[in-house]
């Protein structure tokens, strides 16, 4: 609520934090190859796990210190978000195609389809999501599109049961009834007149979804399963850091922070388009 | 009528895990990787993978192999755990006691801090304080447990060491247990230097699987309590002389916890997905952690035996949720 309020009068000074960090971060990601002081694949047993800037023994152009292996902790992370990035859209994206369809069918045509829906529904929530994204992945192979696809084939439900609440609730309103009365065809009704209407929740669910699929790219990564082990992401480096936490604090602490910050700040977004397009809110 | 909605409810039940049976077989059964070929040495022969191949019932049809190990299962029998030898039912349930240990723990506290903050807030509605709790609980359940797990590694295993941040029991100590809930079973012994330090050990992954639950019991059970203020009943023992807080445990909590009740049910289960990636943070020694391990050695029967007992977990939480649900709630117990 205290968001409808402030959308009124423009976003929040949150959501301009949220946005203004996203936006840092993203811009990074892509440009990383020109704002990365050093190569983040560079090793350097001379150079190893040297502190941050502000302590003593830090060595200029090694912003945020380095890892075990001599590696810039910087811009491992700066080329980090580029996988981070690329999996928060598509792995979102994808999802959300695929809830979102089948929640629209689920809600809006009921019956049948709403209940073998309902059923594929309940038979993923039973299982635990992180399990079955590393098993999922396992299976696929590790790479990026693996991860992509396992969040997808995991996270379409948290679409579908919201969509599918939503489409029945409009699927009730006059307007609906109005236009078939007026000669639409159903699917013509359900593109033209009920999506429209979820839309606003399907944006704002895209956000936090993105913020979700950072954080289990993190988790895939964390145990070994994502990426190729070459290239740094968010994950690999916190796992990197969890074993060197009593040598060298920095190489957990900087990743754990770009990562709160970058799944607040999805979530900011999330919550502030879900009550700036809630009508009962507004 | 409430023994007609449990018969429903079991069907249902029974249809999911049967769905989750049939999914978990397919998605491994497609996995590439011969995990017959990794159990055995380089020089194998291949009459050797055979037989072994035979042995673990891989040469027949996926849908045979199904219903062989699915007829395995409903006697109990889960099979053989291709990277451990043993027997995948005595495997899970040697670890599903400290996980369940290790939910339940937490499930108290998200319920004994969001409880507490929700009265708190409720009680100092529209001050600096409900603003100061739902700021807290805003950021409590953005960050998913697995990051509340590596800040509380920073903080209370580098930076303040006071708690263990590996593993779930001091490996020195005697243990005396007759059951694997060392927890509970230390506490019944009364040996509470041991339950000291299976808690030093707990704590830290409890709290990271806390977190995000206790804010949502905070955020929904503030919300009910607030509006059950208002109505004539609770003003009446306001009238009455009765305290804020009186007012709010004696007689708002019980009409206000029902919706929470429903969603704290769900949200368990979350909470107890949770665990596989909180016990690996922590090496802590659960089903989670486990699980972990049988993925990454492709060792299929035991991964297909975790991932059913852990919905099987999932459905009967909802269950008796539900059937408490139907039970406190008038509307439908009379319905």
């Amino acid at each position: 609520m205290d968001e409808a309020r402030t959308s009124r009068r423009g976003p929040s000074p949150r959501l301009w934090l949220a946005g203004g960090w996203l936006l840092l971060a993203l811009l990074a990601a892509i440009f990383a190859p020109l704002v990365a002081p050093q190569d983040p694949l560079a090793q350097d047993l001379m150079l190893e796990r040297l502190p941050p800037f502000w302590l003593d023994g830090a060595e200029p152009g090694y912003w945020l210190g380095t890892d075990s292996l001599g590696r810039d902790l910087l811009s491992r992370l700066i080329f980090g978000g580029r996988i981070a990035f690329i999996v928060a859209f598509a792995a979102a994206i994808a999802a959300c195609l695929v809830g979102s369809t089948l929640g629209l069918i689920a809600g809006y045509f009921g019956g049948w389809a709403d209940r073998i829906i309902s059923r594929v529904v309940d038979i993923w929530m039973a299982f635990p999501p992180v399990l079955f994204a590393i098993l999922l992945v396992a299976v696929l192979g590790t790479g990026l599109s693996s991860v992509i696809l396992a969040i997808a084939i995991i996270d379409w439900t948290r679409f579908c049961r919201v969509i599918r609440a939503e489409a029945m609730g409009q699927s009730r309103m006059d307007y609906v009834e109005n236009a078939r009365i007026a000669g639409y065809g159903r699917i013509g009704i359900m593109l033209r007149e009920v999506l429209p209407n979820v839309v606003p929740s399907i944006v704002a669910l895209l956000s936090l979804e993105m913020g979700i699929a950072v954080i289990v790219e993190a988790i895939l990564s964390f145990v070994n399963l994502s990426i190729s082990t070459d290239d740094p992401t968010w994950g690999s480096i916190i796992a990197e850091g969890r074993l060197s936490i009593h040598q060298a604090w920095w190489v957990l602490v900087f990743p754990l922070i770009t990562l709160i910050l970058t799944v607040l700040s999805f979530s900011q977004f999330g919550e502030a388009l879900k009550a700036r397009f809630d009508p009962v809110l507004r | 009528m409430l023994l007609q909605r449990f018969l429903i409810r079991l069907l249902t039940m029974l249809i999911t895990l049967f769905g989750v049976a049939i999914v978990v077989f397919v998605v491994i059964r497609v996995a590439p990787g011969d995990p017959i070929a990794m159990m055995l040495p380089p020089g194998a022969t291949d009459d050797d993978i055979a037989r072994l191949r035979a042995l673990y019932g891989l040469d027949k049809t996926i849908v045979q192999q199904f219903f062989i190990w699915l007829s395995g299962v409903v006697r109990g029998d889960f099979g053989t755990s291709i990277s451990l030898r043993q027997d995948v039912l005595g495997l899970v349930f040697n670890r599903l006691p400290a996980t369940l240990e290790l939910a339940i723990v937490a499930l108290i506290m998200a319920v004994a801090i969001g409880g507490t903050t929700a009265v708190l807030g409720a009680r100092e509605r529209g001050t600096a304080v409900e603003a100061g709790i739902d700021i807290a609980s805003g950021a409590a359940l953005s960050i998913p447990d697995f990051l509340w797990g590596l800040v509380l590694i920073l903080l209370f295993g580098v930076l303040v060491p006071i708690f263990d941040i590996s593993g779930r029991v001091s490996p020195q100590l005697d243990l005396p247990f007759a059951t694997q809930f060392y927890f509970f079973e230390s506490l019944l012994r009364l040996r509470f230097d041991l339950t000291w330090d299976l808690l030093k050990h707990m704590l830290m992954p409890a709290v990271a699987l806390a977190l995000p639950l206790a804010a949502i019991i905070s955020q929904l059970l503030k919300q009910s309590l607030k509006e059950v203020l208002d109505l004539d009943y609770v003003v009446l023992a306001r009238v009455k002389g009765f305290s804020e807080t009186q007012v709010i445990l004696r007689e708002a909590l019980k009409n206000a916890a029902l919706p929470t009740l429903t969603l704290v049910g769900v949200q368990f289960t979350f909470l107890i997905g949770g665990t596989v990636i909180v016990e690996r943070l922590f090496s802590y020694e659960g089903l989670g952690n486990m699980a972990i391990d049988a993925v990454i050695n492709r060792d299929l029967p035991l991964i297909q035996g975790i991932v059913l007992v852990f919905a099987l977990l999932f459905v009967l939480i909802n269950l008796v949720v539900d059937m408490m649900y139907a039970l406190l709630n008038p509307r439908l117990r009379h319905g």
